[in-house]
């Protein structure tokens, strides 16, 4: 437990030091990456070692708060989550080196790298407790230290905002779990999670506590209709903080899930019924609103809803089995999340990097205003396209291997199980299918509007390659794609001996598994060849160039080249009814039309239709009790002086 | 001097305070409201030892002499003489201290206390104490007034404690005695600040400072 207390305290040691260094750009650099990778790699040892089936002693020391301890425990779950957020924040931070340094002369870099790291430490902590009020605590110093990281660009009223959502959206959620932590607590008798495993929760408070758990947890994790402030938050946050935020943050409201689902023991049947559901929404309606998103880390904020949805999928067949008694569905739906939870961090990870790379070459993230930037970026591209295709879910990476084993765990569920669990199966292979293939459609436009075809303006004309602290990053995260998808059947053991997965059902998916990867490497070997064969046959031939989407003609411009809105329209207006995409055309009219436009924008439907109307009605409502704030200091304490005295009166009476 | 008549003492002294309109005598009277309650633990236990002596002498010295002269200094720089329109006239003033009185002497009898007290009067006057130094900051507009009824207030709970707590810690009384020393020179800064900054310390002028 040692090291990774001592992990812990060399982040927040650094980022003190990062903000006391705030006059220095380059020490608070230095101090804030450097910490945050000494830290992750010091912290990696003991998870590594709990991840082969070491074991790690839990660390319990008094806290003076009420019912608080300092109790922090390093178990299977604990060290899972935590692997990617060891990786994807030492990773995350080398880039953010270089993205933040250009602020330098306007903003001081100190309070930044301290919230950085900060973040960074709190994330661990949160997977590590477990007393309910440290949790909460540590909950707490998350959700502010990356408030403060989203409003870095605090004098754009956009990013004020979006801050702003985040800040109510987290509070909100974290209202829901303290209502849990004290049901639980005062039926424990105690706010310690072995208490709480260890007490019998009646099946009525249980669902109780597992419907707040799903509303706490899911406002932090994205679920869908509790995502709104994903899509705000994430494209405002700097990119190095986006990808952290999306890869790994919101991560912890999966572990939350998964932990309290652990507490609250057998769960009953519904429980699986509306994890899929809310899975299913999440997937399909977080990929649709990606689709028709122009910014592109806006894209990449409602493709993370999608795959948070994919996780709860998983999630609900794991517990659709393990109410069920299904060992084998239990196996493959967790199994299945928990990959999807690595998974994501890595290609999500990275294609948040990507997407600041471009902005940071560009400074434009609309994709209409976006293109070409293959040819100027090769290398952040390339690695932007391995994020892509792994997001797809296609092989040989690592999206593919998460989803094969929810589709197989689907697949045996539906042929296995009574009708009670095999229609919801049914919806699940569906509903996968119908995600997948619009995650595809949505990717294949990211990354074709950006970096394929002509510039469409000037700043994707003058776009220069990251620098190597840049780069490098994503290319490990790219690799780690690559070495998840191919090392499928090893990562699938690791995880099933860590969580103590029976051998039967490790058998079950190790042998499709390896034949994935024996396909994969066909394919890699195929795609050699072909390349190769291209070479042999353009050898010693004159290759000429030409613009792309050139058609002939003889002065062909960028604006003749799809635009990412009119390739994405076959399938918006498809789903009109739920996008509520609004366009306002100006058409050509008369024999010499001079002026035309078209503009169509999507707003977030939730936050649209649910949100805005809820709190408008709010605000109204506690509007009239406006007159209690009146700015006069004499009737406050009166206030205060007239309840003490009513308090007394009414005790002694 | 028996503790009952330094009590009775202490809420005469309320009384006045409830009626004065000239910022000056206010000041003073709360002056001499803290020497009578640094005398209180002295007599009340005269053979306390030289700890409990020092704490007295500490507490006359700052109530006494040190924080009148913050005052007094405050309102030479504001150039105040006087509550000009508190928000409660003083007649009224005076019957609702009465009232608080009255409310005082009957939680007195209510309230369960721990062990013995020193006298009868302590809970009530205490109480009558702490009530008339929220009515203070309640009904007046000046901020020095306010900074007395903060005083008065502390001096409430003083009486509470040395009337209650037979033996009490030096470092409490200290920490208590610095807390509200620092309470008293932040807010003679603060009034000074005001009074430059708005050329009156009427603290309800200072609502449109509200968002």
């Amino acid at each position: 437990m040692f090291p990774v207390l001592f992990g812990l305290g060399i982040w927040m040691l650094s980022g003190l030091a990062a903000l006391f260094a705030r006059r220095s750009p380059r020490t608070a650099t230095a101090c804030g990456v450097g910490g945050a990778v000494a830290g992750s790699i010091v912290a990696l040892v003991p998870v590594l070692g709990v991840l082969a089936g070491g074991h790690v002693e839990p660390l319990r020391w008094p806290w003076a708060v009420p019912c608080g301890e300092f109790h922090i425990a390093l178990d299977a779950l604990s060290a899972w989550f935590l692997l990617p957020i060891l990786i994807l924040s030492a990773a995350a931070a080398v880039y953010g080196g270089e993205y933040l340094w250009p602020y330098r002369e306007r903003k001081s870099l100190g309070p930044p790298w301290f919230f950085y790291n900060v973040l960074v430490a709190s994330m661990a902590l949160v997977v590590l407790v477990r007393n309910g009020v440290l949790f909460l605590v540590a909950w707490e110093v998350m959700a502010l230290s990356s408030f403060f990281l989203v409003t870095f660009e605090d004098e754009k009223e956009s990013v004020r905002e979006a801050g702003w959502t985040y800040l109510v959206a987290t509070h909100l959620g974290t209202a829901f779990l303290l209502a849990m932590f004290v049901l639980m607590g005062r039926e424990a008798g105690s706010l310690d999670f072995d208490a709480f495993g260890a007490a019998a929760f009646a099946p009525a408070l249980a669902n109780l506590l597992f419907v707040l758990a799903v509303v706490g947890f899911g406002t932090k994790a994205g679920f869908m209709p509790l995502h709104v402030w994903l899509p705000e938050a994430h494209p405002a946050a700097p990119s190095h903080v986006s990808a952290i935020m999306s890869g790994v943050m919101i991560k912890t409201g999966i572990y939350g899930l998964i932990r309290t689902l652990m507490i609250l023991g057998t769960p009953p049947l519904w429980w699986g019924w509306l994890l899929i559901g809310i899975g299913l929404t999440s997937g399909i309606v977080g990929v649709l609103f990606a689709l028709a998103q122009r910014d592109l880390k806006r894209t990449l904020a409602y493709s993370s809803v999608e795959n948070i949805g994919i996780i709860a999928l998983g999630l609900g067949l794991g517990t659709l089995g393990a109410s069920m008694h299904s060992g084998a569905l239990t196996a493959l739906g967790f199994g299945g999340a928990l990959l999807h939870v690595l998974n994501h961090a890595l290609f999500k990870g990275l294609l948040f990097l990507g997407a600041g790379a471009v902005a940071h070459g560009t400074g434009s993230r609309d994709m209409d205003r976006l293109g070409g930037l293959l040819k100027r970026m090769p290398l952040a591209g390339a690695a932007f396209l391995v994020g892509a295709a792994a997001i797809s879910g296609l092989p040989p990476f690592n999206g593919f291997v998460s989803e094969f084993l929810i589709y197989f765990g689907a697949f045996k569920g539906a042929v296995s199980l009574p009708a009670s669990g095999a229609v919801p199966m049914l919806a699940v292979i569906a509903g996968l299918a119908l995600i997948g293939g619009l995650a595809a459609a949505c990717f294949t436009r990211a990354f074709g509007m950006v970096f394929l075809g002509e510039p469409r303006s000037d700043e994707a004309r003058h776009a220069h390659e990251p620098g190597l602290a840049m780069r490098l990053p994503m290319w490990i995260l790219a690799g780690g794609c690559v070495l998840v998808g191919m090392g499928a059947p090893l990562v699938w053991g690791v995880v099933t001996r860590a969580f103590g997965v029976a051998e039967e059902y490790r058998a079950l998916a190790a042998e499709p598994l390896s034949w994935i990867v024996i396909g994969s490497a066909l394919f890699l070997a195929l795609v050699g060849a072909l390349v190769v064969l291209r070479r042999e046959l353009l050898s010693g031939r004159v290759v000429g160039q030409s613009a792309t989407w050139g058609c002939g003609y003889a002065r062909p411009t960028a604006r003749i080249q799809y635009t990412a809105t009119s390739f994405s329209q076959p399938i918006t207006s498809q789903f009109e009814s739920l996008l509520g995409t609004c366009a306002s055309v100006t058409p050509p009219d008369g024999y010499f039309p001079r002026h035309s436009a078209v503009a169509s924008e999507t707003l977030d439907a939730c936050a649209e239709k649910i949100y805005r109307p809820a709190f408008t009605l709010l605000d109204r409502a506690l509007s009239r009790l406006r007159w209690l704030q009146h700015g006069t200091v004499q009737l406050y304490v009166l206030y205060i002086a007239l309840t003490l005295l009513a308090l007394l009166v009414w005790k002694l009476g | 001097m028996s503790v009952d008549s330094i009590l009775i003492l202490v809420a005469l002294t309320n009384l006045m305070l409830l009626a004065y309109s000239r910022l000056g005598a206010s000041i003073r009277v709360t002056a001499a409201q803290g020497i009578l309650l640094g005398l209180l633990p002295l007599v009340a236990s005269p053979h306390a030892g030289w700890h409990a002596a020092l704490i007295a002498v500490g507490s006359m010295a700052l109530k006494g002499v040190v924080f009148p002269r913050l005052m007094f200094r405050a309102l030479r720089e504001a150039k105040v003489q006087r509550e000009i329109e508190p928000f409660v006239g003083y007649n009224v003033s005076l019957l609702i201290g009465v009232a608080a009185l009255a409310v005082s002497i009957w939680i007195g009898q209510q309230l369960p206390v721990p062990g013995a007290t020193i006298s009868s009067l302590v809970v009530p006057v205490a109480m009558f104490s702490i009530l008339v130094g929220l009515f203070l900051i309640i009904s007046r507009k000046k901020a020095v007034n306010q900074v007395l009824g903060f005083l008065v207030l502390e001096n409430g709970v003083y009486t509470f404690g040395v009337g209650l707590i037979q033996h009490t810690s030096l470092l409490v009384e200290l920490g208590v005695l610095l807390d509200v020393f620092v309470a008293v020179f932040v807010m003679g800064i603060i009034i000074f600040h005001i009074s430059r900054e708005f050329d009156h310390i009427d603290t309800d002028a200072l609502s449109s400072l509200k968002d």
